[in-house]
């Protein structure tokens, strides 16, 4: 809060007035054509699953005469034209039918371990390699069989400038 | 004919189990008797092959000769099925794809098997582990899947035909290169396997694998590669992949195989990831059974999968089994694949390794969690979801965006350690480049077409786009830099122009060079995958003369009608294509009725070139009017994927390639002493 005080008093009424409008416009600008029923028929068409069996996204699903795809395609188009919200047709497609109609788990509950996973994995693999180089690099030099020791430091660099040099690269 | 087969499947157990069990004593009684014992082992493994190979073709001949009381060949061939075909009624079926799959195993163990004297006894315990593999399909053949099983009761006139969807030239090469993918993984697990069970000193396993390992890898990528090309143009959905368990099935031994090709430099080069190494040739030869498990057991529901059968609790045992006999050698073993060196420096080639080597295996985990995930929800929560395409989407994206950029910095990583300001030097120039080209797609005007006028802050698929595209400039550059400054090396050191340096420079070090230009593959076809956020589809009912838009082109229905073959019969319309107001072809998509099976089939008709590819579907006939309906898609780039795929297999041939002899030695100064004396050559 104090943050933002002096952030404002920085930037004086007139500045402040401009960010806001800039603000406002960046949001209309990100939020055109989001109302749009095409767009969204398209979108929410393409987070959902056809029903028939064939294991398609429903806009995809291509069976003339598919017992579901269109039926669900004018129950999708019907909803938006309705003016629900995305969560809500979203909703009653999973009331109807089941919740493997979504193309993708939702962010409740125990689906949410679809998306945590992958990211915990991430996250400890980067830490895991991060801990395994620094045990590497803190590592004394191993042994050389005919009693040589490994060139380190300053000496290796020099060696290494001098190969840059030399071949150019 | 039906009884010799299987004669001949029986005989082939009886010698695998020979191969195995004399194997094993004479690897274990070090005693007189062990030479000869080996070697009837060896020769009991060729006769596998022998055996195995008879059966095979006995089933070929059976579809050939239209046998119809094998009940394999009623199911999966009939009378009027084009000769290709019945060819590839082989590997079309449970029983006769598990042949299959034995038939390359045997055949790999063959050449293993003949070329015994490169190292007799790690070939000997590399020769036992294929042997029990081969064991485990031979029992599945005899027993579980039987292809040479009669039809019992009056014999049929005509077979059911083989599955139109497969009825397409590309299913004839597919499958068998797919499958000597996943068969071939189990040379380099057998040989390191075989090694880790006989202690056996030092890289040896690792230089004999590498080429078999690179061909495997190949044959995997193309067979990949082909699947997608065939879901594109058979399937009639307008994509190439669809996250379906089996295509993910196929990916997962992929991505782990590709993070063993670069891991095990490190093995070769500093002796380090052993343990690492072994770990991941297991898991690949592992994954290619799991994804062979995921087939056939209908565990997991796919539309690719066989019908659900009993041979799926097989497979479980063969995978608990293996992966207990793996851990237990591993556990008892693990001293001997200690590391040799550690590492120096984070900035070095070694650690983009483990780096790119993590996202590989994360890229790998994901895939596999997101096709377990329906299972395990079950179990969990007591309701299945479905993890569909954009699920992978959101999570594997942006791993294969960190890759790409592993992929552009890696080769300007020196070993051991890369100075910062070197990394900065090589960099600077590759990374302005791709920071120009994605400033120019988001400013040039979207009328140029795709992937022109790219706004990333208008859809994340955007943006994604657009890293993609940047981060393939980069490497490309990288690349290019990485040929220019090693030609340079030898143009000015040969007094030869550039080009020939830099083709003087490949040769050689094949094997780097090769690897490079496989890299530059997988940036044009992950180009080609960056289209696809730009694809544009519509769908419409068509009578005689009416029009239908897409992108910038207009179709007219110039007629639709039918037609009868032997095989099938087909509806089909004739589409005139305009463009900017001009004629630019003629199309036909069309529709078949498959007669034996009695099953349908779309023919896209696909208009290709680089900018994109226009995609018709007959969808079928309204039955109201009897107009067709038809779907067009517009596609950019897709061309450029089978492109980079050629690039990539190109690439691998080339990294196969010996590497020449050099012809320009730098000779290094006298003061580094003459145990250090060996001349330095420009591209080793």
């Amino acid at each position: 809060m104090l943050r933002r005080r002096h952030l404002l008093s920085k930037l004086g009424v007139r500045g402040c007035n401009t960010v806001q409008v800039a603000a406002l416009s960046a949001a209309a600008f990100l939020l055109l054509g989001a109302g749009n029923p095409a767009t969204r028929f398209s979108e929410i068409g393409h987070q959902m699953m056809c029903i028939c069996g064939c294991n398609q996204i429903l806009l995809e699903c291509n069976h003339v005469g598919c017992p579901a795809s269109d039926g669900m395609r004018t129950e999708l188009m019907a909803s938006l034209t309705r003016g629900d919200s995305d969560s809500l047709v979203e909703q009653s497609f999973v009331q109807k039918y089941g919740p493997t109609v979504l193309a993708d788990p939702t962010r409740d509950g125990f689906d949410r371990a679809a998306y945590i996973v992958p990211s915990v994995a991430l996250i400890l693999g980067f830490s895991l390699i991060v801990l395994v180089i620094r045990a590497w690099k803190n590592h004394p030099a191993p042994a050389v069989a005919n009693g040589q020791r490994p060139l380190y430091g300053a000496v290796l660099e020099q060696f290494r400038a001098q190969v840059r040099k030399e071949t150019n690269l | 004919m039906a009884q010799i087969g299987s004669f001949a499947l029986l005989l082939a157990l009886a010698c695998s189990a020979y191969c195995v069990v004399a194997g094993i004593v004479a690897i274990v009684r070090k005693r007189e008797f062990a030479v000869p014992l080996a070697e009837t082992a060896r020769r009991a493994g060729i006769a596998t092959f022998a055996l195995v190979f008879l059966a095979a073709l006995i089933l070929v001949l059976a579809a050939f000769e239209n046998d119809f009381s094998i009940a394999y060949i009623f199911h999966h061939s009939n009378r009027d099925l084009p000769a290709p075909y019945k060819f590839a009624t082989l590997w079309s079926g449970q029983e006769g794809s598990l042949l299959f799959w034995s038939l390359l195993l045997s055949a790999y163990g063959l050449v293993l098997r003949l070329r015994y004297k490169t190292d007799v006894r790690l070939f000997a315990g590399a020769s036992v582990v294929i042997a029990v593999v081969q064991l485990f399909f031979l029992l599945l053949l005899t027993f579980a899947a039987r292809p040479f099983a009669l039809i019992q009761g009056s014999l049929p006139a005509d077979g059911n035909g083989l599955n139109p969807l497969l009825q397409y030239p590309e299913m004839v090469i597919h499958p068998p290169m797919l499958y000597l993918g996943y068969v071939g993984f189990t040379v380099p697990f057998a040989f390191g396997l075989g090694a880790l069970a006989m202690r056996y000193p030092g890289e040896r396993w690792i230089h004999i694998t590498r080429r078999w390992t690179m061909v495997t890898w190949g044959f995997l990528t193309c067979g990949i590669f082909l699947g997608a090309h065939w879901a594109y143009s058979v399937l009639g959905w307008g994509g190439y992949w669809g996250w379906d368990p089996v295509e993910n099935a196929s990916l997962m031994p992929w991505l782990t195989g590709t993070a063993f090709l670069h891991s095990v430099m490190m093995q070769e080069k500093r002796g380090m990831l052993k343990m690492w190494n072994i770990w991941l040739v297991f898991a690949t030869f592992w994954l290619a059974i799991l994804g062979t498990f995921l087939t056939r057991s209908g565990i997991i529901s796919s539309v690719h999968a066989f019908a659900q059968s009993s041979i799926g609790d097989w497979f479980a045992w063969f995978l608990a089994i293996t992966l207990i006999a793996f851990v237990v050698f591993f556990l008892r073993n693990k001293s001997q694949l200690r590391s040799d060196h550690t590492l120096e420096s984070l900035v070095s080639r070694e650690s983009s390794f483990l780096f790119n080597n993590l996202l590989f295996v994360l890229l790998c985990f994901t895939v596999l969690w997101g096709t377990w995930f329906p299972k395990i929800s079950e179990l969990v929560q007591g309701n299945k979801v479905t993890v569909g395409a954009p699920f992978y989407n959101r999570v594997a994206i942006p791993v294969a965006l960190l890759l790409l950029i592993l992929t552009a910095v890696g080769p300007l990583l020196a070993w051991r350690k890369t100075s910062l300001e070197s990394l900065q030097r090589n960099f600077l120039w590759p990374a302005i480049g791709a920071i120009v080209v994605g400033v120019f797609l988001m400013i040039t005007p979207q009328s140029w077409g795709s992937p022109f006028g790219l706004k990333p802050w208008q859809d994340i698929s955007y943006f994604y786009s657009l890293m993609a595209i940047a981060l393939s400039v980069l490497v490309t550059l990288t690349v290019a830099s990485e040929f220019y400054r090693g030609g340079r090396v030898i143009a000015k050191h040969a007094l030869q122009p550039l080009f020939p340096s830099m083709v003087q420079l490949m040769h050689r070090n094949t094997r780097r060079y090769g690897g490079y230009v496989v890299h530059f593959g997988v940036v044009v076809v992950i180009i080609g995958f960056a289209g696809a956020a730009f694809n544009q589809d519509t769908e419409q009912e068509m009578g005689y003369g009416d029009k239908m838009s897409i992108g910038p082109y207009t179709l007219v229905c110039r007629s639709y009608t039918e037609d009868d073959a032997a095989n099938y019969a087909s509806q089909w319309a004739v589409l005139d294509v305009y463009k900017s107001g001009k004629q630019v072809d003629t199309m036909t998509p069309e529709r078949r009725f498959y007669k034996a099976s009695r099953q349908t089939s779309t023919m896209p008709d696909i208009r290709s070139n680089l900018d994109e590819d226009l995609y018709l579907v007959f969808e079928g006939l309204n039955p109201a009017n009897g107009h067709p309906i038809l779907k067009a898609h517009l596609n950019p780039l897709v061309m450029w994927i089978w492109i980079g795929v050629w690039i990539m297999l190109i690439g691998t041939v080339l990294a196969l390639i010996p590497n020449a002899r050099a012809l320009v030695r730098v000779p290094v100064p006298a003061r580094l002493g003459p145990a250090h004396a060996e001349p330095a050559v420009a591209g080793d």
